[in-house]
């Protein structure tokens, strides 16, 4: 019995999960130090609603679970797309593509009767984001363009392209941004609105998080137990390898952006369909919930399901900001918390190294150092391809 | 004629930061170290140096505090790109991770100091840094009103660093020590070359460049500061990119990207494009598409420095 507590420990899942919290314990200290700087007298106030704000309350807890859907899924689509060798930094444009082709939907397309309505609008989320995912994978095996600057390009067509279309088809002029979609199209709640409540003040939560849970676990069963995701890593740890055992690595390069995509427009669909009265405003600014895939993404190790756990933790972090403003600070704070906690968390591995060799530490496991190792296109970054 | 020379002198608005901040990238990649973290290196030169100008604008003539703010966001620079190269280099971390913390570092502290310098999040400052004519080179017919009229002195700063970099890369013994630890690290230790302090120089040069090229951005365009650089630090990336890592394509890059966003911004002054009646949005767009077609017709051959975002580990075989 002891042994195989023993052996839990000296997991690699362990190991990285116990690095990125040694990574958080930082982020948080400096947090403090940063709450102490600006104000002490109202540190601990304010320490405290970072650290409990996210459950404060049930309308508190739901707002997590709201905030943390479109994360999940932009975070989904970064680490997807890294653990296939491919830096998605043009989430932001998918995102916006998505979001533009579901509140069209919701608008546009009442005939659609009940549920189908919402339905329909996600399925052209992801086939808009799959798209906008799909030209610079193509452009890349095509005519070798390098992903990053493509994907760079590709997020401000989305924003200028949006903008456009939604002055032109679903325009609520008098406040500059897309029309409310239609009842029919905003995802139903399934009961989290009574749940995660104050009284008369119901959450945002709605089903969305259920569909970024169904999603992140999809996407491991994808990577990790089938053969189609096999190629996929393969291609990403090592094309000329790939391409030598015979698999179409063209193919999986394409089919990896395409997926990324569709599900960066599918967390687009999820925070414009949620019926919180967030609308597509017209304005010549990159939808940030794009990049902040990003971090989502690394914080997890590009791990889906890690991704989930990530997600939450971030949005709980914001619900806390959020709640930190009743003592008066800027709830910019967070974000300098959260990026501390991804810098320290680039150190992870050194981390996970000290942390296994502790525990191995008379123990005769061998072979664990390069498990874990991130593909080498992405220990380059990515941006050489 | 007076309209090309309208493009010209408002193209270099937005071309010389670019050109600025990618040749700054050019010096992390060839020494071996992705840089993502151009954009908030951009946004912590731009907010130390406006920071300056505010503070010290009345007490100081207008071209003296200008130069002074480039030193300050140059050396913010410096201090920021420490950060990215520790992790990068002697921790041997994911570049793209350290990179991704400082861009989503740095709005959140500019727009945190300013609240707690000035008790609001935009911070103001006064333009007088414009040259309306620069005197004798001004009257130059022709070239006198594309290049010395109605310009910053951060133009020709932009050439100069073009020209010193385009020496110091290929001319100077340092440039070539830099080079070979972006292509071969090993081999470059071999012979005895510090690899580590090599790479730490690349990325201290890309971080001056960047706070010196996040300031210029910030002048002309705007007379406040909040906390953003409307995404040119990605751009500049992808002149880099564009510009395969080598000074004089990048200045090529630098030149047609910003031709095609004077384009876009100013197509209701030019006669031929106004009267098309093509909206707006459209016109925004032109900048990236066009780059993207330019690309799809010359990435045939990528020529990225070959151990760009390899940590070095000297016991590595």
């Amino acid at each position: 019995m002891k042994k195989s507590s023993v052996n839990l420990l000296r997991t690699e899942g362990f190991a990285s999960f116990s690095a990125s919290l040694s990574a958080i314990l930082v982020g948080l200290l400096i947090g403090f130090l940063v709450l102490l700087a600006s104000n002490s007298t109202q540190a601990a106030g304010g320490f405290s609603a970072i650290l409990t704000g996210g459950i404060s309350s049930r309308k508190n807890m739901g707002q997590v679970l709201y905030f943390a859907t479109p994360l999940i899924m932009t975070g989904l689509s970064v680490g997807f797309a890294n653990k296939t060798g491919l830096f998605n930094i043009g989430a932001s444009g998918q995102f916006i593509a998505g979001a533009f082709a579901a509140v069209y939907v919701g608008v546009r397309w009442t005939f659609l009767p009940g549920a189908l309505h919402w339905m329909t609008a996600l399925l052209a989320a992801m086939l808009m984001g799959a798209l906008w995912g799909i030209i610079p994978g193509l452009l890349k095996v095509v005519c070798n363009v390098n992903v990053v600057i493509s994907c760079i390009m590709m997020n401000y067509i989305g924003m200028h392209t949006v903008n456009n279309l939604v002055t032109n088809t679903v325009f609520d002029s008098l406040n500059n941004q897309s029309q409310k979609v239609a009842a029919s199209a905003v995802l139903p709640k399934m009961g989290l609105d009574l749940v995660f409540r104050d009284n008369t003040r119901a959450s945002s939560a709605n089903v969305g998080i259920f569909i970024a849970i169904l999603a992140s676990v999809l996407i491991y069963v994808i990577l990790q137990k089938t053969k189609f995701g096999y190629e996929l890593k393969a291609s990403g740890y090592n094309s000329d390898a790939c391409r030598y055992a015979g698999m179409n690595e063209k193919r999986n390069v394409v089919c990896s952006m395409a997926i990324a995509g569709a599900l960066a427009g599918l967390g687009g669909a999820l925070l414009y369909l949620a019926g919180s009265g967030k609308c597509i405003e017209v304005v010549d600014i990159l939808a940030p919930e794009g990049f902040n895939g990003i971090p989502v993404a690394l914080l997890a190790l590009n791990n889906p399901l890690g991704v989930l756990l990530s997600g939450l933790f971030i949005a709980y972090l914001k619900v806390g900001g959020d709640q930190m403003q009743l003592y008066n600070f800027v709830p910019e704070i967070i974000d300098i918390i959260i990026s501390v906690i991804i810098y320290f968390s680039a150190f992870a591995l050194l981390f996970r190294g000290i942390i296994q060799s502790g525990l191995k530490r008379g123990g005769r496991d061998s072979g664990t150092q390069t498990v874990g190792e991130p593909p080498a296109a992405i220990k380059k970054g990515g941006i050489g391809q | 004629m007076n309209l090309m020379y309208f493009l010209v002198q408002q193209m270099m608005f937005f071309s010389i930061p670019l050109l600025i901040v990618a040749l700054g990238g050019m010096f992390s990649e060839r020494s071996g170290v992705n840089n993502i973290a151009l954009e908030g290196i951009m946004v912590l030169g731009a907010f130390a140096g406006i920071l300056f100008i505010n503070i010290f604008q009345e007490r100081l003539p207008g071209q003296p505090v200008l130069l002074l703010a480039l030193l300050v966001a140059a050396a913010t620079g410096i201090v920021v790109s420490l950060v990215h190269a520790y992790a990068a280099i002697n921790m041997k971390a994911n570049q793209s991770i350290s990179g991704t913390a400082i861009n989503m570092f740095a709005p959140a502290f500019a727009i945190y100091v300013a609240r707690v310098v000035r008790q609001v999040q935009q911070i103001p400052f006064a333009n007088q840094f414009r040259i309306n004519k620069v005197p004798v080179l001004g009257d130059i017919p022709i070239l006198g009103n594309l290049l010395f009229t109605n310009t910053y002195l951060t133009t020709y700063l932009g050439f100069l660093i073009l020209l010193a970099a385009w020496i110091v890369l290929y001319k100077t013994k340092f440039g070539l020590r830099l080079r070979a630890c972006g292509e071969h690290p090993q081999a470059a230790d071999s012979v005895g070359v510090n690899v580590y302090r090599m790479r730490y120089a690349g990325v201290m040069i890309s971080g001056a460049l960047a706070g010196i090229g996040g300031l210029i951005y910030v002048i002309p365009t705007s007379t406040t500061f909040y906390a953003t650089v409307s995404g040119y630090g990605f751009l500049a990336l992808a002149v880099l990119i564009f510009g395969q890592w080598k000074p004089s394509r990048v200045l090529i890059a630098a030149f047609f990207f910003g031709l095609m966003k004077t384009i876009a911004s100013a197509y209701s002054g030019i006669p031929v494009l106004s009267t098309l009646g093509i909206s707006n949005d459209v016109y925004k767009m032109i900048p990236y598409i066009a780059t993207l077609i330019v690309l799809t017709f010359t990435s045939g051959s990528s020529q990225s420095p070959k151990a760009a975002g390899v940590p070095y580990d000297k016991g590595a075989r």
